[in-house]
């Protein structure tokens, strides 16, 4: 394995060695806390434009399951782990994780302080970072380090959504579909993918859902058109409040009554859709271990998430109301609206990796839609 | 939710004495528990009849006794007590079992009395095996095939028509698994059937498909009175299913489970402990099939346990302090988390570094018990170590282990040929990770081929092929991933800022010690100094670059006097139990009281000494140079208190000496002075203080012809010896034969010492010294002679047949001793009367066995004082006086409890070999009463027979209660028998006797039924007397055992299984006659509040 170092914004440099594609790439630095569903991690579209640190040493243990992908590719921009294990055992494995990365071009780093780095990430918030291997590795020296950081400060997460979202409409049908139409209860939702995570569609699929995704550039009215039971607002990478076109058809769906569900991204453009605000954290909730409270029954439960922006709970309309609450933080997790047929988390009830124990919001969701 | 207002006075039951399957994790459990009740301003009234415990300490709770655990017993607290609640879940097996048992009798109902943490019909869904087949059945979790039998056809037709073998045995309501196991044979089947049946209190076993080869996976999940649930470690096994968790090699969190995996077994877990209702912590394990999603719930333990003791230490989550939390009404949400502060307890602790646990085997001292491992649990204790990869986390708990290596090369692996290799490989002992080891290192066998003939998952086999390679690369005598800076414990991955001073150490990176340490000293706890210094991470081999700042005095925070390390005792062997983890508890608290700061350095996740807040900082470390080394340097102590912890501390005594290390107390060379043989001897004479007679030897010859000019019997040890470990008494040269060869098989290099033995009267001292005075708080007198190691014996304090001039003689000569040894602090002496000659046995300048006990019923804080004098105060002014101190009005018995059952093979008669596990202890004003209390507390069956004008009609005789009592004793005890069986006699029993013993007994005018030994008649015989129920006692000593295939050992084997209570020692039997002869019972025992005394 050859040299690799991680520089930060700030001027700290890691030094490291190589895994993966081999190069220079700058990202935004986060860390995410999970223990297992590396995997999943990366192929989460919500991390498009980051680096990603996993805080848990040993990484790739299981090798790559491609069944467990959450989308097509690799969306992260690079990858930091301890450890990465070059001899995985697991009956579903098929390859190593570093095979994966190579073959999705992801620059790594290995051997590194995570501990140190996700420490400094937490005093001094998200920051921009560059890793560099390869040639490029070979070729760092104090002097260039000026004019890295200062590209490393100009980069910014730009099109999000546009680069992870399907370029056009896909219908998925369940298996239990042809059973269910004869009983009337298939529902028809239209996902809206700023760039969803696979397992949305699975959770809705396996409650006998007939699912039509589109992209993030459709309209209300295309949506209304399709005369769906439900519209599901996907999870999605980058600063919700970038993307106005879509906030606007939003708010124009919103006059339909036709139930809606948010999840994270979707959660946040419904908010700003209804006249809410969105702000940055300042190191985000990544991980399957964060504590939300559901505020009507008291009930805790722990989710899995991944996000850096959050719905300002104080900005919230009349007509809505905090539903969850993050149990460390105090802030918004959820939001249910009164006025219309609406409800929306910030976590990932769909899990993937992390835990299933919001799962029931699918429930809520198909329970809303025979309303 | 908050506190329940309801709840005023809550019971708090423990786990008893320390036994194979519960252990040290109860006290520290209990100690969490009851902190956290007083916490709340409850009253808290504690039942537990351990001694040795830190949770009896007179500050844990407002009232204490130290009574047996049954059921009358605690009845009989609560009816004087009037506890309004009582807190079931955190007393091990036997607190929730008493508990249990008082809910379903209607008692606790009676008397006003709520459960807190469990109730019966939940416990029961998870103890009672059909009951917990059907709740798994109804929740929709899968379980191993299996049926719940209660007799021995039934077995039989179900694993003959339904499983087949391999099948595994379990049986209801037993502790550790004790009389289960898997069978592979008919035979197998047959015997494990039967014993398992007899074991179970209800006669009930399971019988169930044998899936070895799954992984085993296990969950500790919270429930709280809302519903909230939280997973708060998952572990894995690294021997798959068919070894009890207990007995293997465990790593947290799981390392070889795809998320989809995890999360399936965790929602598993979630909807177990909700189906359950628990409020509080419950254990889950699982087995998966590595080779799809198939798996199956193997256990649930409704209750606190070994295992949330170990994820407790192996995440920062105190799960007993949050049960006992929950049990009083919180809510998770309400909880703090006790680590971060700023977040609460209802989450999920996430780990950043890889915990490994190994447990801690008896094997080195019963070198002739089974080594097998399987569903019966066998270790005494373990070790946890933390690292940032597996292969440095493994080596660490193979070193912290103490098995005399620091890698996994181990001698008699490395000096085997191949076939003993493949050979050990394939079978399952506590020494097969090294035999694997042997095998890779030496191509013999591939992983793959490994894999297939132990199942363990190839993630961790290749991860030992690593250690191979990094050893190759790394060249000779480097220890891998030396220790170089400091990683704290947080709970939550670095995400949230932690205070915690839980620390570990890795092979570099920032040293959060150190970063720690600066920040504290400059008032500015927890935010990250500018000087933090980032190593380059060494990848396996310890790299030159060292990360702490070197040359960089720490100095301690304006108020404090200066920082100082105490070590602990490592992992819980026979011989160095959970005392001495009282003892360096007691030290921290003194010396955080006189001022100083204090870090603690142990491996053992059991203890209340590994909880991060009992000193100001916690190293989970190996107590090894190396390791030891790395605090120092970070630390920069004004000294290191080895005095407390054991043995394992004192063996550190002079490698810290040569580092310049400043030892506090009793000095480096005065501890030499004490345990080199010839200085010693040199000492005593000087003083003019008798000993036995005795040689040092290399070789079987030497040791012949020195047990010759001795003459038998003599007693044979290695030099440096704990426990009396490898020590026997030899009656003859074969036996002198037998022992070189084992010694010598071991490879133990220091000399085997032969000393005169001299049956007599054996004494205890523990006194405290400053170096002026000696305080000497009693005088132990042991009711066996001498002959019996000192921690297997019972042992009354005060002395009850010493005259005062040998008393004075003993008060003196300890005086002269301490001072001549250079004592500062506590040393102990052990003493013997022979001829009305007081002679010393040795001396010991540190805590001992008898210190947490003594304490207790003395009221001397021991521990303190020795704190103190080693720090210079005088002891005069202490306000205890020197001297012997006044004889209290009451006797306090220690009585030792054994684990034997659980050790096959193993032979039970008591030598100068320590074997006994734990102990407990009676208190009453008189020395039968206190006698009586404490055999009941130790389990011992107090039988009585009927009074019948009839005696010994054999054919009648103990058909529902025993009534026999079966003399087997050696020629050398004949003399004695008489008197012994007229006791005996005399209480109403029947008297049986082999050859010789019935014709003594006979002659003596007393009726007796003579037995045949086994080779006299193979049908009717002794062992088949045992299996008729008839006999309630026996009473069986032996001049030569050990060795399993001997007859006498097999017969108290036998007893063991028949669980009959075998006595091997002329002086315990005739004190327990003694005991039965008095009017005392569980009923009218009196009831000791030690904090009355």
């Amino acid at each position: 394995m050859g040299k690799a170092f991680l520089i930060l914004a700030d001027g700290t440099v890691f030094e490291g060695k190589s895994i993966g594609a081999q190069g220079k790439t700058i990202g935004e630095t986060v860390f995410t806390t999970g223990m297992t569903g590396y995997l999943e991690t990366l192929t989460d579209p919500s991390y498009f434009g980051q680096i990603v640190t996993q805080t848990f040493p040993l990484i790739g243990n299981y090798g790559v399951i491609p069944s467990d992908a959450e989308s097509m590719q690799s969306w992260v921009r690079g990858y930091i782990v301890r450890e990465i294990c070059d001899l995985p055992n697991n009956f579903r494995c098929q390859k190593t994780l570093d095979e994966y990365l190579k073959e999705q071009n992801i620059v790594g780093i290995c051997g590194i302080d995570t501990r140190a780095l996700t420490k400094k990430l937490r005093e001094s918030g998200v920051m921009n970072g560059m890793l560099l291997s390869g040639n490029e590795a070979d070729a760092f020296s104090d002097e260039v380090l000026i004019n890295y950081i200062e590209e490393i400060k100009q980069y910014k997460i730009r099109l999000a959504v546009e680069s992870v979202s399907i370029s056009k409409k896909d219908i998925t049908n369940s298996n239990n579909l042809e059973k269910n139409k004869s009983n009337n209860q298939v529902k028809k939702v239209v996902l809206w993918d700023f760039g969803a995570k696979a397992n949305i569609a699975r959770e809705l699929c396996k409650r006998g859902c007939e699912i039509i995704t589109v992209p993030y550039d459709t309209s209300a009215k295309e949506i209304i058109d399709i005369n769906p039971d439900g519209i599901m607002l996907s999870n999605g990478p980058g600063d919700p409040s970038d993307n106005t076109k879509i906030i606007q058809e939003i708010a124009k769906l919103c006059e339909s009554n036709i139930p809606i569900f948010g999840i994270c991204l979707g959660h946040q453009l419904l908010a700003l859709a209804r006249g809410a605000t969105t702000s940055k954290l300042k190191y985000g909730h990544r991980g399957g271990n964060h504590p939300v409270k559901n505020l009507e029954t008291g009930r805790v439960y722990i989710t899995s998430q991944n996000h850096g922006y959050a719905v300002e709970a104080q900005n919230l309309p009349s007509f809505a109301k905090m539903s969850f609450m993050n149990v460390n933080d105090g802030t918004c997790e959820g939001v249910k609206y009164c006025d219309i047929p609406a409800f929306s988390v910030q976590f990932h009830p769909e899990a993937c990796g992390g835990p299933k124990d919001t799962n029931f919001l699918f429930d809520d969701f198909i329970k809303l839609m025979e309303k | 939710m908050a506190l329940n207002k309801d709840i005023h006075k809550v019971m708090v039951i423990g786990s008893g004495p320390i036994i194979i399957g519960q252990a040290a994790e109860f006290d520290y459990a209990g100690n969490q528990a009851c902190r956290a009740l007083k916490s709340q301003g409850l009253e808290v009234v504690l039942v537990n009849s351990n001694p040795a415990t830190l949770m009896t300490d007179p500050h844990m709770a407002d009232e204490i006794y130290i009574e047996p655990l049954t059921l009358e017993t605690v009845q009989r607290i609560i009816e004087k007590e009037k506890p309004d609640s009582l807190l079931s879940t955190l007393g091990g097996q036997t607190g929730l079992t008493l508990s249990m048992e008082l809910a379903k009798s209607g008692f606790l109902k009676e008397h006003n009395v709520k459960l807190l943490g469990a109730n019966p019909e939940t416990i029961d869904k998870a103890e009672d095996r059909q009951m917990f087949k059907d709740t798994m059945l109804k929740i929709g979790e899968p379980i191993i095939p299996s049926k719940v039998v209660t007799s021995y056809e039934d077995a039989m037709d179900f694993v003959h028509n339904e499983i087949g073998l391999p099948a595994i045995i379990r049986p209801a309501f037993t502790l550790g698994g004790t009389g289960g196991g898997i069978c592979h044979t008919e035979e197998q089947l047959d015997e494990i059937v039967k014993n398992g049946l007899h074991r179970s209190p209800i006669h009930q076993i399971l019988v169930e498909k044998c899936i070895s080869g799954w992984k085993e996976v296990e969950f500790e999940v919270m429930r709280d009175s809302a519903g909230n649930v939280i997973t708060v470690c998952s572990m894995e096994n690294v021997d798959p299913v068919g070894v009890h968790t207990g007995d293997s090699i465990v790593v947290a969190p799981t390392l070889t489970l795809a998320d989809k995996e995890y999360q399936m077994l965790r929602t598993a877990a979630l909807n177990i402990i909700s189906e359950l209702k628990i409020e509080g912590g419950c254990n889950c394990q699982f087995a998966l099939n590595p080779d799809s999603f198939e798996y199956a719930v193997i256990e649930v333990n409704p209750r606190v346990s070994r295992s949330s003791a170990l994820a407790s230490k192996a995440t920062g989550y105190p799960i007993a302090k949050v049960a006992a939390l929950i049990a009083i009404g919180y809510t998770l949400d309400e909880i703090p988390n006790f680590v971060t502060k700023k977040t609460k307890a209802c989450f999920e602790p996430v780990l950043d570094y890889v915990v490994v646990k190994m447990p801690k085997f008896p094997f080195d001292k019963f070198v002739y018990a089974k080594r097998d491992l399987g569903t019966q649990m066998k270790a005494t204790g373990e070790v946890m170590a933390i690292g940032q990869s597996f292969e440095e986390a493994l080596l660490k708990a193979v070193r912290g282990a103490e098995l005399k290596t620091n890698s996994l090369d181990i001698k008699i692996f490395a000096q085997a040929n191949d076939e003993k290799i493949v050979d050990a490989v394939g079978k399952c002992t506590d020494q097969r990770i090294f035999a694997i080891y042997q095998a890779l290192k030496r191509k013999i066998l591939s992983v793959e081929e490994i894999h297939n003939i132990t199942k363990i998952d190839k993630f961790f086999l290749w991860k030992i092929e690593n250690i191979i390679r990094l050893e190759e690369n790394s060249g000779d005598n480097k220890i891998l991933f030396e220790p170089k800076s400091f990683k704290m414990v947080d709970t939550c991955a670095g995400e949230f800022e932690a205070s915690t001073p839980y620390f570990y150490s890795t092979t570099g990176g920032e040293n959060e010690a150190a970063s720690y340490l600066e920040n504290a000293r400059n008032g500015e706890n927890g935010v990250l100094g500018e000087k933090t210094k980032f190593v380059p991470l060494g990848e396996g081999v310890a790299e030159d670059r060292q990360g702490w700042s070197e040359g960089e005095t720490s100095p301690a925070s304006k108020k404090s006097k200066g920082t100082i390390i105490v070590l602990g005792s490592g992992p819980i062997r026979i011989g160095q139990g959970i005392e001495f983890d009282y003892a360096s508890v007691q030290c921290v608290w003194a010396l955080k009281k006189l001022g100083y700061e204090v870090a603690i350095i142990n491996n053992n996740p059991e203890t209340v000494s590994t909880d991060f807040d009992t000193a100001d900082r916690l190293y989970f470390e190996p107590l090894t140079p190396v390791d030891v080394m790395n605090v120092i340097r970070t630390e920069n102590p004004i000294g290191v208190v080895v005095a407390f912890g054991g043995q394992t501390a004192i063996n550190l005594t002079k490698y810290l000496d040569e580092q310049g290390i400043r030892i506090f107390g009793t000095s480096a060379d005065s501890i030499d002075l004490a345990e080199d043989r010839e200085r010693f001897e040199e000492l005593c004479d000087r003083l003019d203080i008798k000993r036995p007679k005795g040689v040092t030897v290399f070789t079987e010859v030497q040791a012949l012809e020195a047990a010759a000019r001795l003459e038998y019997p003599v007693l044979l040890r290695p030099s440096y010896v704990l426990g009396g470990q490898n020590m026997i008494i030899a009656n003859s040269p074969a036996d002198v034969k037998e022992y070189m060869a084992i010694i010598l098989r071991q490879k133990i290099e220091n000399p085997v010492l032969i000393d005169k033995y001299m049956e007599g009267i054996e004494l205890e001292v523990d006194g405290i010294c400053d170096g002026e005075d000696v305080l000497i708080p009693g005088i132990m007198q042991h009711v066996e002679r001498t002959g019996i190691h000192s921690g297997d014996s019972i042992a009354v304090y005060p002395s009850w047949s010493i005259c005062e001039q040998m008393k004075e003689k003993i008060v003196k000569q300890t005086h002269d001793l301490a001072l001549s040894l250079g004592t500062k602090g506590l040393v102990n002496i052990q003493y013997l009367i022979y001829k009305d000659e007081l002679y010393i046995i040795e001396a010991n300048p540190r805590s001992s066995r008898t210190v947490p006990y003594i304490s207790k019923v003395t009221g001397i804080p021991m521990v303190e004082l020795a704190t103190r004098a080693m720090m210079g105060e005088k002891i005069k002014d202490m306000g205890f006086g020197t001297g012997l101190y006044r004889a209290p009005s009451y006797f306090a018995v220690k009585v030792p409890v054994f684990s034997f059952e659980k050790l096959m093979d193993v032979d039970t008669a008591l030598g100068p070999e320590m074997k006994s596990t734990g102990e407990v202890l009676g208190i009453a004003t008189t020395r039968e009463e206190a006698l009586f209390k404490g055999m009941s507390g130790a389990g011992i069956k107090m039988i009585r027979p009927k009074k019948s004008e009839e005696h010994c009609d054999a054919s009648e005789a103990g058909v529902n209660v025993p009534e026999g009592v079966l003399f087997s004793v050696k020629a050398m005890d004949l003399p004695e028998l008489p008197a012994l069986a007229k006791k005996f006699y005399d209480l109403g029993f029947c008297l049986y006797g082999t050859d010789g013993n019935a014709r003594t007994i006979s002659n003596s005018g007393l009726p007796v039924i003579r037995v045949n030994k086994v080779h006299e008649n193979h049908e009717d015989n002794i062992i088949s007397l045992l299996d008729t129920g008839k006999i309630a006692y026996v009473i069986s000593t032996s001049a030569k055992g050990r060795n399993p295939d001997a007859e006498s050992v097999k017969f108290r084997r036998h007893a063991v299984e028949k669980d009959i209570e075998c006595l091997t020692a002329l002086d315990t039997a005739n004190a327990l006659a003694d005991c039965l002869k008095t009017n005392w019972s569980l009923e009218n025992l009196s009831l000791v509040d030690i904090k009355t005394l």
